[in-house]
């Protein structure tokens, strides 16, 4: 067991600066109208920097800042930007622990994630699309014997990204990488709860990138999202949140006529077919820790596996050993090693978690673990913390059907394979699925039938560079983590050539 | 005169009994975003992160279409005030889960928000949930004009 010292004080791993500025044209820049707000910590719901308000006019230095740079950045070889990624990728591993305590204190999220996930998965991602550019060719097509197309990718130019809050490193790398790869300049605005973790990063990286290519514009999203997401100097916007920023994303895109991905949320189903219990062996205990995953980053995942769907056959027992293990999570300072639940990120989001468990019991659904308010007393009394909290009842309830973004999982049954994967489609969103099963011919055909871009077969909540990652339905539009997403930040130029002398003969 | 609870007024053809209401911590933030902002809406989101969440915009500001449903239009004008109406909207599909419950715009300290227009006062606003009584006076999704 290893507690990391908080930040600022003796032994600690990181010291936030007091006040933290825009990160424009390389530089820390003042906001301009002056403005700054206050960053709370969710672990003790106490303020512990100031960053910058940014407004229009913030952003509009940012993009000046992009497009002084972007045709030459978008001119350096696939060779000098992979190297550049690969470069960032070795500063993130050699400051693993520094950067996890900054994003733990920033998002309020256990230790052992961010040392174990968040930051190595960002090194890799970077790792990753390095890969991905220098292995991407383009095309060509001989149409005739004299006539030849050819296809070259090119970079976009600039273009906004706006973060969430989930995880703020890893999220923000999950679309830098690709449009950095790609030859993209990039204005990118951070989520107002979690805004300094990514300037900790930004201070490590920012002089191996040539000024502009990455501008950073914190603030709110009304004064400095939608400056963004609106300008007409961008040409793609992509945004991960929810569906009413989406929609409004997605229209202000269309205004310019620029592209947009959104991955907008989810409501994923973790079925359960009987066979899994057949045994009480390592795979049993397996997709036991499948069930129990709703709770890994405090529920506060897009595609956390919200609704479990157990096989009526096994319903009581599995549920039963499930209940018992979930009743067993760890909850403590997120700065524990020991700790697996830390602090839900934000007051408002505890608060809206707290009014989904009032409606659940309001209808009827039955709480089987969990359902209040944590109160881990000292320094933590006042961080945001709720119990693992498990409630049964019926996929027609608004607990089936809304994200709540918190560590409370729908649990309900199904009798056979077609009442499973019509339960289970029956949501506005796609984004994952889990399928848990001995049997490969029916995970295989469930994970098809499902209607959701990520179905995890007998496993959940990986996610490894090169799995593509986005959603059906409501849950959006694009793929990430993947060298898909390359095509998401690049042009199509055709250059169609005749090496025929002679003419048409039309005229 | 303390601030009172405004209820919306029906919107739903077919429908008798309002679905929405303002606690008076939501009018009066409402009514002193309107002073700054001037004509305002509501959307109710769904969804990650910001999303099960109302979010409020410049009335306008967020284009409704054929695939929303208008569930009450609030008057936050005091007492012999000009009009000042806001709608509260959300999309169709959300309302073929939500349609049983009764709801009350509320407002908590915070932080979190996508671009709605409270959150650089650090607050957010927040959907609490009654059950209807009965769902036989609701049209419902269905008698929805698409």
């Amino acid at each position: 067991m290893t507690v990391y010292a908080v930040p600022g004080t003796p032994g600690s791993k990181v010291t936030f600066k007091s006040r933290y500025e825009n990160w424009i044209g390389g530089e820390w820049v003042a906001p301009v109208k002056g403005q700054y707000f206050e960053n709370i910590t969710p672990v003790t719901g106490k303020p512990f920097a100031e960053v910058a308000r940014g407004t229009a006019k913030d952003i509009e230095l940012a993009l000046d800042a992009a497009h002084k740079v972007a045709p030459a950045w978008g001119k350096t070889s696939p060779a000098e930007r992979a190297a550049v990624l690969n470069k960032i990728a070795d500063i993130i591993d050699a400051n693993t622990e520094m950067l996890a305590v900054a994003e733990t204190w920033d998002n309020g999220k256990a230790i052992r994630e961010t040392l174990n996930a968040d930051i190595p998965l960002a090194a890799d991602h970077f790792r990753y699309f390095a890969s991905a550019i220098r292995a991407q060719d383009g095309d060509h097509a001989q149409l005739d014997g004299d006539t030849v197309s050819y296809q070259f990718h090119e970079p976009l130019g600039v273009v906004g990204q706006i973060i969430p809050w989930n995880f703020p490193i890893l999220m923000a790398v999950w679309k830098l990488a690709p449009a950095l790869a790609a030859g993209n300049a990039i204005v990118l605005k951070p989520a107002e709860q979690t805004p300094v973790s990514i300037l900790v990063l930004l201070e490590l990286i920012g002089d191996i990138l040539p000024p502009g290519v990455v501008n950073v514009v914190n603030g709110f999203g009304l004064e400095a999202g939608k400056p963004l997401a609106s300008s007409n100097r961008i040409r793609k916007i992509a945004f991960t949140g929810e569906t009413t920023t989406g929609r409004l994303i997605l229209q202000y895109a269309s205004a310019n006529i620029i592209p947009s991905t959104v991955e907008l949320g989810g409501k994923s189903p973790n079925i359960f077919f009987s066979d899994v219990a057949q045994e009480k062996d390592a795979f049993y205990d397996k997709a036991q820790e499948g069930f129990v995953l709703f709770a890994l980053n405090q529920g506060e995942i897009c595609t956390a596996p919200s609704r479990a769907l157990l096989q009526k056959s096994i319903y009581d027992s599995f549920l039963g050993d499930a209940v018992t293990r979930a009743g067993k999570i760890i909850q403590g300072n997120p700065l524990d090693t020991d700790t697996q639940m830390g602090a839900q990120a934000s007051n408002d989001q505890l608060e809206k978690i707290l009014a989904y468990i009032d409606i659940g019991t309001k209808e009827g659904a039955k709480l089987a673990l969990g359902g209040e308010r944590v109160d881990l007393g000292g320094d933590l009394t006042d961080g945001y913390y709720v119990q693992p909290t498990i409630f049964e009842g019926h996929n027609k309830m608004r607990l089936f059907q809304e994200e709540i973004f918190g560590p409370v999982l729908a649990v309900t049954s199904f009798t056979d394979y077609d009442d499973a994967i019509s339960i289970a489609n029956d949501t506005i969103y796609g984004l994952g699925a889990g399928v848990w099963s001995r049997n490969g011919n029916v995970a295989y055909r469930a994970g098809r039938d499902i209607q959701a871009g990520r179905v995890w077969v007998n496993n959940y909540h990986s996610y490894p560079a090169g799995a593509a990652f986005g959603g059906y339905k409501s849950s959006g539009i694009g793929r990430e983590n993947n060298k898909l997403a390359l095509g998401h930040y690049q042009q199509t130029k055709n250059l169609l050539v005749s090496y025929s002398e002679n003419k048409l003969g039309f005229f | 005169m303390s601030t009172p609870t405004i209820t919306a007024s029906v919107t739903i053809a077919g429908e008798t009994i309002p679905r929405v209401e303002l606690r008076p911590v939501a009018v009066d933030l409402l009514r002193s975003l309107w002073e700054e902002y001037g004509p305002l809406m509501f959307h109710q989101s769904g969804g990650c992160c910001d999303g099960s969440s109302p979010m409020l915009f410049m009335a306008g500001e967020f284009i409704t279409s054929d695939q929303d449903v208008r569930l009450g239009q609030f008057d936050l004008a005091p007492t012999g005030g000009p009009a000042q109406p806001l709608d509260f909207w959300m999309s169709i599909e959300q309302f073929n889960y939500w349609s049983h419950t009764f709801l009350t715009v509320a407002v908590v300290p915070g932080r979190g928000s996508g671009f709605s227009a409270e959150a650089p006062r650090g607050v957010r606003f927040l959907i609490r949930s009654e059950l209807m009584t009965t769902i036989t006076p609701f049209a419902g999704p269905a008698a929805i004009p698409a």
